[in-house]
């Protein structure tokens, strides 16, 4: 077990505890640099999806996994960003315009919707942004003039000073200004994440009550995470734009809206690292359900291909799961496991025992 | 004039509908103060069973015995989902449940998929295509049906939970669970009667929808309407979900005739967010402001 010893209450908060973490995360960094290099186009498109996922994750992650509020209609921000960066391109603008301002407007209508919707308490949120979804998915079909309707919109190929950012002429420039995007918000959030602004926010997930007693303003803090949440959330529908290449309301669907809780909760809420994790998870299962598939149906003649939903059915139940027996998801269970490395063999199997809340209603009637 | 009365009495018959998913709803949250997504899909669920059992190309028993054995066996689907599933989520935060009820409800989509498929169906019942008129209004006798067994349903419901010992029990359980652990209310047995209950009502108003159209796995999705009311009405108030049922029924037709097509869609939605703006406990409001 490794014993760091600080020397400045400062060090308490450094983004990396000690000089080994910080060179794992450099090294991470320059593998993912060079991924070009070492894989074919289908698996870089498949690392830019990937990343595109994690985005938006972490988007997801601020209002879920650090301030607490449940949102059943992120969907509807990441379509916010991928039309308003459209529009904004097909207007004529350069995309390192068009992507801030995709960002800034959903994370705006974001805040906008937060401002009254955060008085009310958890669920009725996770209602109130169901109900923006589908009020955002039917003015999406109304503002025929800028989205494109039924019909959809194309989302122009990217060039920044004379280089190609092209998704499929120049897919590793793109991979790579993806990458640049994703690690340049990681950092942000995670710097963030230990200011006061963040602490503020992991204030009002534990105990709103606490949180006001200390002289936080519960209301704004939440509303700016909800808009910080939806901003970020549509930078990566811009980039999703970019990268599926010409779309409709469809590509947003409340599948989507779905999938991305998905990521956060199998990932592990409340953990940066959890976004990755669960955007992996969601964007490889697919193919390896799909190359499963194609064995059970090779070695012993049964097509599972021909029954519909398997997919959605196959990731409900690991969800279930997932929620059942390890509801601190994927990052949680590493940390368990490396706890247990290196203290073996002192583990011992209460160190990560849950704490039971008994519900209290507010109701009175 | 009479084509006004005309939408209002079919929104009326559809309002119920979403009364009843909604009340399933309220059932749950006023019990364990949970919000269960597949309500909707056991709705779906519900209608597809007395469909299977009372179809004369499925299993052909009378409708009489097809659809209590239905609210049988979804009771039975309810109170199972509870001891298996959700039980093992106790203590965890409200949330938690939120998202495995969306997984479950995409698990219950997924086997009326593959047992009934996915293209449309009719339920077959003694009353289809009766119609009765009064004036220059077309009453079907399905709506009519409809309406009745809601009402009575909601006044049951009620009156179970407001003089039953059970029912009280059920209030005391989402009040203070620790409380009403420590004055002996079986707070774990008493969940699993509710979903049992919740999973019941579900299939009536199945029935009552499949009474009025055809059917296929994705009609759960109503429930986010339904969800919707529930919400108007203010989640934890029975009168309440009926309210909103009827008014987010009763909108949505009118709308459709008198405004834009994409506006009737997104107005049970518009009601719901105005009211959470202006009454955010709903109209029957039941929350008071935490004190510290």
């Amino acid at each position: 077990m490794r014993v760091v010893f600080k020397t400045s209450y400062d060090s308490d908060i450094d983004l990396h505890e000690h000089g080994a973490d910080r060179l794992r995360t450099a090294l991470l960094l320059g593998l993912m640099a060079i991924l070009p290099f070492l894989v074919g186009d289908y698996y870089l498109a498949e690392a830019t999806n990937t990343l595109i996922w994690a985005l938006a994750g972490m988007g997801l992650m601020i209002a879920v996994g650090h301030t607490g509020q449940v949102s059943l209609g992120h969907a509807a921000f990441l379509a916010i960003g991928a039309y308003t960066d459209a529009a904004l391109m097909n207007a004529g603008l350069p995309f390192y315009l068009a992507l801030p301002a995709a960002g800034l407007a959903a994370g705006l209508f974001g805040a906008l919707i937060a401002i009254p919707a955060v008085r009310m308490s958890g669920i009725y949120l996770a209602i109130a942004t169901l109900a923006v979804f589908v009020i955002v998915e039917e003015l999406v079909i109304m503002l025929e003039p800028i989205t494109g309707g039924v019909g959809g919109i194309m989302a122009p190929s990217i060039t920044l000073f004379g280089v190609s950012f092209d998704r499929y002429a120049a897919l590793t420039n793109f991979y790579w200004l993806v990458l640049g995007i994703v690690a340049l918000v990681t950092w942000g959030y995670a710097n963030l994440m230990r200011s006061p602004t963040g602490r503020s926010f992991l204030a009002v997930r534990d105990s709103e009550v606490s949180a006001r007693a200390l002289g936080i303003n519960v209301t704004r803090t939440r509303a700016l995470a909800f808009g910080l949440s939806s901003g970020v959330t549509g930078l990566a529908g811009a980039l999703m734009g970019h990268f599926i290449g010409f779309f409709n309301y469809e590509l947003f669907s409340v599948i989507i809206s779905i999938n991305l809780l998905l990521v956060v909760t199998i990932g592990g809420l409340g953990s940066i690292q959890g976004a990755f994790l669960g955007a992996i998870l969601i964007t490889g299962m697919p193919q390896l359900i799909a190359i499963l598939r194609d064995g059970v149906n090779a070695n012993f003649g049964i097509d599972l291909g021909g029954i519909p939903g398997l997919d959605t059915m196959v990731f409900s139940m690991i969800l279930i799961g997932f929620i059942i027996f390890e509801p601190a998801g994927l990052y949680g269970r590493w940390r368990k496991i490396r706890v247990w490395l290196e203290t073996f063999p002192l583990a011992r199997r209460d160190m990560f025992r849950r704490h039971k809340t008994y519900l209290k209603t507010e109701r009175m009637k | 004039m009479t084509e006004l009365l005309q939408l209002v009495i079919g929104g009326l018959a559809n309002g119920c509908i979403y009364g009843l998913v909604a009340l399933g709803f309220v059932l749950i949250y006023k019990a364990s103060e949970g919000v269960n997504f597949a309500q909707g899909d056991m709705m779906m669920l519900g209608a597809f069973i007395a469909l299977g059992l009372g179809n004369s190309e499925q299993l052909g028993m009378p409708f009489a015995i097809a659809v209590p054995l239905a609210v049988v066996i979804m009771f039975g689907v309810g109170w199972g989902v509870e001891r298996v599933i959700v039980r093992q989520l106790f203590g965890q935060p409200q949330f938690a449940l939120v998202i495995l009820t969306i997984a479950l409800g995409f698990v219950f989509r997924f086997v009326a998929g593959s047992i009934w498929g996915y293209t449309p169906l009719v339920l077959e019942t003694p009353f289809a295509g009766m119609n009765m008129r009064a004036g220059g209004i077309v009453i079907s006798v399905a709506d009519l049906i409809a309406i009745g067994v809601t009402l009575v349903l909601t006044v049951a419901l009620w009156a179970f939970f407001a003089f039953t010992r059970i029912g009280l029990a059920a209030q005391a359980a989402s009040q203070n669970q620790m409380a009403a652990y420590i004055v002996g209310v079986p707070v774990m047995r008493v969940n699993s009667l509710i979903w049992g209950l919740s999973g019941a009502v579900a299939t009536v108003g199945g029935v009552l929808y499949a009474t009025r159209g055809a059917i296929d796995p994705n009609i759960g999705l109503l429930g986010i309407k339904a969800f919707a009311a529930a919400v108007i009405g203010g989640l934890g108030s029975l009168p309440g979900a009926l309210l909103g049922g009827l008014i987010i029924g009763i909108i949505e037709p009118v709308a459709g005739r008198y405004a834009p097509g994409e506006f009737a869609k997104m107005s049970p939605y518009i009601i719901m967010l105005l009211v959470l703006v202006t009454r955010p406990g709903g109209l029957f409001s039941q929350i008071q402001m935490k004190k510290v």
